[in-house]
């Protein structure tokens, strides 16, 4: 290497220096003379380490990430699982005419704590429905007792007296006790029992709030977007607007509930607690989100396609409608989707406009008082019995798989629009 | 008749005629151009002028009848009301018929129609921020009244109990004053979010990093989506998982290291909560470092430069105003985050820098004072919105800084 | 060319039959070149000829392309940059680059140049590391316009200041060779004449090599010029010859000016 005398020279200046006031390292060295690995200085290969360490850090932080997911996942699934199932004991139910009275008397009195109390009293209403069964006995299976169910799947803390424990294992070796999948928790409303509990009510709770939400904040959401980007003038108010959006956008969810509270209920009279004022408040909540997608969707689509449109003589409106908005459809919707997602896990603003009573019947009115999915999730998390925990978990599955879905739509609606542009 | 009945009969009344309306208008117009006479708009306009013509009066004089209504200034029977809505719409039809002639410009008149209607749905997004403004404002003064703003800025004891007693004008020598001293209660949100920052941002930055500087093209449109599911699952069920799974294991770990922790201890909802947190940073953060152009990066590595040295030295500085911004966000979201810590952290204040203690944060006390059966005007639910207002000022404090430094940040590189 | 420069001309960079694709696209085609040491070539030739592809691989700034895909030899001073065991972040030390559009830091002036060698251990802060800037600067003939705002930021420069900052910042590497893709393309005629100028300076120090799309401005800088055209070598000698008497028919139509 003829040629590096002159440069070794020139760095030879510096070779003899005193080293103090050092930057990175402690040593000050000459330029490796060479750029192949075999001959590495010690400080080339503590830059290499770190920049191993560097692309390592970056790694880790996205390793962990997922795996909190993983664990998270697991984690709530296997918390969940047990709720789908529920267990079923045999019993002689004797319809006599005292039971019309005192349900207790239905049953044997061995089994009285076995079965389930909710099953048990509505056996009077049973029997006034069909006066024919009076003096009937049948052998029947019947819904156990939620300690029963926690007894049979091994749980902790399932609270069966150890007198009841003896009988429900007489019961298991006569084949009396059975697991079958839990259609409770699909087709019932909240319950004081948890082996009564169920998911019904809060859904169709979730669908008609999300209904209002849906029917208010889109068409508004989406005619804002329009507004400010195809026709707003470039003034005071229109910055103002678009600095609003974004603060709106940043406020907490729970001050919405406040306003919620102050502005619909105690204002303009709105029933609390109901799907009206719960969805009109995520309304507003979610208004921003819209916005925002969709002002970027139509930004997104080209000038050249509205100069195209203007140049033929149409007008801003016609523009608008005929050519931008169908281009912007796939975002909009996108934006929409998860828009919507987000309220539909929303909790706290509802809790502060009173959608976590007990309330056990699916509403049949936008007015009536109705709870919805994340707020009974929440409702069941603070009952101490056993039977709820796995039940405020399998609302939670439920109410992921519905959310995950909803933005996976989102993401492919958003690809799609991608690869036709 | 009931409010649901009045809207059905409202809108099965209104919306037929405005259907009607479209099309005899539309109709007219277009017997008019078979006629060979040309239309300054196209027939449609001339519906769609119609249409306005019967919708907006109806709805405006509705709209009127029902604010009357609200504030007590008349009361007018809602048959009445209805009535006059529909003969108004009857008119307008009739009106809007009439102006089916080639010389009418229906198409400007629609468009300043619809110009105005998206105008208005603009607006609303300012009257929701003048409601919360207002509803937060209005109740902290009727607080401020009762608790000198001095006392619960300063005050270091949150002891509301005897609040309705005092509402209840029950109250006597015996009874202790509530005491509102909201510091307890700050220190717990900032704590809080203290955890949750050292979870989020070197979690969320360094994913960033990998994200726009070492993964392929492929496995970051992968890896993105993966991430932000975390941002997808609900507060709800964050807080279920920080106080069933998470809590009991901060207890654990820490009696193995020989220390007392409580189960409502700040670590846990912290955790999870800077969880939570992750995507917004990381993805934040990856726009803005994937905004930082490549040229700087070529020359930075031209210099014989290893990567990591030209991400820290050159592209970390240059995307920091944005990374700054995007930590401010994450800040704000924090302190307003609900559902994790009414879940998993405690209810009582607690004034400790000790994180395994229990202790509350400004949004468990405000849904607390919310929920609970006290009557809406004692100082206790008041209490709620008071710190609602310091909620509000912080979080727009919080974002209108970050706005400004991003568009400092873009300022410098568009 | 005189002759007794002629015994200073010694090979820096040999290539031998190099060729690159971009996914399935190959954008050269077996490429065999020799580069002076201490003398300016210049790669010219049309849009999309593969000069600039050429370039940059000679630091290897092409590794950052992921379908990038390299055949062949270069060799620096004997030694093959693309073998497995070279380290390519030592390798940009020895093959400088400067860019077509001028990328100063959003640094100060100082920290501009004084970030690459305080990274390599090269001088410690303090005077000597002051000295090292101001050589680089004056090497770069900047010095007498920048030495008295040193801490202001190097992108509130001129466009060709900017571009004089950012060679400067590479000398204080001290490099073998110095790279250059068409630096003076995004720059006014006097601020071009002012590098040109320092090219010629430079190479007294450095070997130094120009993509240049300006055929004037290969003819007033280099000493051999290099035709590419669609990914091939057409035609290398010095300059003088490549200007007066082109041997090839594509050279000549080009610099003619008949298409281009």
């Amino acid at each position: 290497m003829n040629n590096g005398t002159e440069m070794n020279n020139a760095s030879d200046m510096h070779k003899g220096t005193e080293m103090n006031n050092i930057a990175l390292d402690s040593t000050v060295e000459t330029k490796s003379a060479s750029f192949m690995n075999t001959h590495k200085s010690p400080r080339q290969l503590k830059r290499e380490r770190a920049d191993k360490r560097f692309h390592w850090y970056g790694f880790t932080a996205i390793a962990m990430a997922l795996a909190f997911l993983v664990f998270f996942f697991i984690d709530i699934i296997g918390q969940a699982l047990p709720a789908f199932d529920k267990t079923e004991v045999q019993v002689t139910i004797n319809y006599t005419q005292a039971a019309t009275k005192n349900y207790n008397k239905a049953v044997d009195k061995s089994v009285r704590r076995i079965v389930s109390r909710a099953w048990l009293r509505s056996i009077p209403q049973y029997l006034q429905a069909h006066p024919e069964m009076i003096g009937s006995s049948h052998v029947e299976w019947v819904p156990a007792d939620s300690r029963v169910d926690q007894f049979i799947k091994e749980h902790d803390g399932h609270g069966l007296k150890s007198k009841y424990q003896r009988t429900v294992k007489k019961m298991q070796q006569e084949n009396r006790v059975r697991s079958v999948f839990n259609t409770t928790l699909f087709t019932r409303g909240d319950s004081k029992l948890p082996e009564y509990a169920g998911i019904w009510a809060a859904a169709v709770g979730s669908v008609f709030t999300l209904l209002i939400t849906m029917l208010v904040a889109v068409p508004i959401g989406v005619m804002t977007a329009i507004y400010l980007e195809e026709f707003a003038a470039d003034n005071r108010f229109t910055r103002l607007i678009e600095v609003n959006i974004n603060n709106l956008a940043a406020i907490p969810s729970i001050l919405y509930g406040l306003l919620g509270l102050a502005i619909f209920i105690s204002f303009f009279g709105v029933p609390r607690s109901s799907a009206l004022a719960g969805g009109l408040t995520l309304a507003l909540m979610t208004l921003p989100v819209i916005i925002i997608t969709t002002r970027a969707s139509l930004r997104a689509v080209p000038e050249s396609i509205r100069e195209a449109a203007y140049g033929l003589g149409a007008s801003n409106l016609q523009t608008a409608w005929h050519h931008v908005l169908p281009l912007a459809m796939p975002g909009i919707l996108t934006g929409s989707i998860i828009g919507l997602a987000q309220a539909m896990g929303e909790t706290a603003p509802l809790i502060i406009v009173g959608m976590m009573a007990y309330i056990p019947d699916a509403p049949t009115s936008i007015l009536d008082a109705t709870t919805v999915l994340p707020a009974q999730v929440y409702t069941w998390s603070t009952e101490s019995l056993r039977g709820y925990s796995e039940r405020t978990a399998a609302g939670i599955l439920v109410l992921l798989t519905v959310l995950l879905s909803l933005n996976a739509l989102a993401v492919k609606l958003r690809n799609r629009a991608q690869q036709t542009w | 008749m009931s409010t649901a009945d009045l809207f059905l009969w409202f809108f099965g009344g209104l919306l037929p005629l405005s259907a009607m309306a479209y099309f005899l208008a539309r109709g007219k117009a277009l017997s008019v151009e078979s006629n060979n006479v040309r239309l300054h708009s196209r027939p449609g306009f001339y519906g769609w002028y119609a249409v306005s013509w019967v919708a907006l009066p109806a709805l405006a004089v509705s709209l009127l009848g029902s604010v009357a209504h609200l504030f007590n200034l008349l009361e007018i029977p809602s048959t009445m009301l209805l009535a006059t809505a529909f003969a108004l719409g009857g008119a307008g039809l009739w009106y809007g018929l009439g102006h089916v002639k080639a010389e009418f410009r229906a198409r400007q008149a629609v468009e300043k129609v619809m110009r105005g209607m998206l105008f208005t749905a603009a607006t609303i997004s300012i009257l929701t921020t003048l409601g919360i403004v207002l509803s937060v404002v209005f109740e902290s003064i009727r607080f401020f009244q009762v608790i000198p703003i001095w006392d619960f800025i300063t005050g270091t004891q949150w002891q509301p109990d005897t609040a309705f007693l005092v509402g209840a004008g029950r109250a006597d020598e015996s009874v202790a004053p509530p005491l509102f001293g909201s510091l307890p209660i700050f220190a717990g949100t900032f704590m809080i979010t203290l955890i949750a920052m050292l979870v989020a941002i070197p979690i969320g930055l360094f994913a960033a990093i990998y994200m726009s500087e070492y993964a392929s093209h492929k496995s970051r449109g992968r890896l993105k989506p993966l991430l932000e599911i975390l941002a997808g699952i609900p507060t709800v069920v964050y807080g279920f998982f920080a106080a069933i799974t998470i809590s009991p294991i901060v207890v654990e770990i820490a009696h193995s290291f020989g220390l007392e922790a409580d189960y409502t201890n700040a670590l846990a909802p912290g955790l999870i909560m800077g969880v939570m947190i992750i995507p917004f940073i990381s993805s934040l953060s990856d726009d803005v470092i994937r905004a930082v152009p490549q040229h700087l990066r070529d020359g930075s590595l031209a210099l014989g430069t290893t990567k990591a040295e030209t991400i820290r030295h050159i592209v970390l500085p240059a995307a920091f105003p944005g990374i700054v911004a995007a930590c401010l966000l994450a800040v704000s979201r924090a302190i307003g985050e609900t559902m994790i810590v009414v879940m998993a952290a405690g209810l009582r204040p607690n004034l400790t820098a000790n994180p395994l203690e229990g202790m509350t944060t400004v949004t468990v006390k405000i849904v607390e004072a919310l929920t609970g059966d006290q009557e809406f005007d004692s100082a206790f639910t008041l209490s709620a919105f008071a710190l609602g207002l310091v909620l509000l000022i912080i979080t727009l404090i919080l974002n209108i800084v970050s706005i400004i430094v991003v568009r400092k940040f873009r300022q410098r590189y568009e | 060319m005189n002759s007794d420069t002629t015994t200073h001309n010694e090979t820096k960079i040999s290539i031998r039959d190099l060729k690159l694709w971009y996914g399935d696209f190959e954008a050269l085609h077996g490429i065999d070149l020799d580069i002076l040491s201490g003398k300016v070539t210049a790669f010219i030739g049309p849009s999309g000829c593969g000069k600039s592809t050429f370039l940059r691989t000679m630091n290897r700034m092409n590794d950052r392309i992921p379908s990038c895909r390299v055949e062949g030899q270069i060799l620096l001073e004997g030694q093959d940059i693309y073998a497995p065991e070279v380290d390519v972040v030592q390798l940009r030390t020895h093959v400088g680059m400067v860019f077509q559009k001028p990328n100063p830091f959003p640094k100060s002036i100082y920290e501009n140049i004084a970030y690459a060698p305080r990274i390599h251990g090269l001088v410690s802060d303090g005077p000597d590391m002051d000295e090292l800037v101001e050589t680089s600067l004056k090497k770069a003939s900047i010095w007498n316009e920048v030495k008295d705002k040193l801490q202001q930021s190097g992108t509130a420069l001129s466009g060709g200041q900017q571009q004089r900052l950012c060679i400067a910042r590479t000398i204080a590497v001290k490099p073998d060779v110095i790279l250059m893709d068409e630096p003076c393309s995004a720059l006014d005629p006097i601020a071009t004449a002012k590098i040109e100028e320092l090219m010629d300076e430079l190479k007294q120090e450095f070997t130094i090599v120009i993509v240049t799309h300006n055929m004037q401005q290969a003819a007033r800088v280099s000493d051999y010029t290099a035709y590419f055209y669609l990914g091939d070598l057409i035609e290398y000698a010095d300059t003088h010859t490549i200007f007066t008497a082109p041997k090839h028919q594509k050279t000549e139509d080009y610099i003619t000016g008949r298409f281009g």
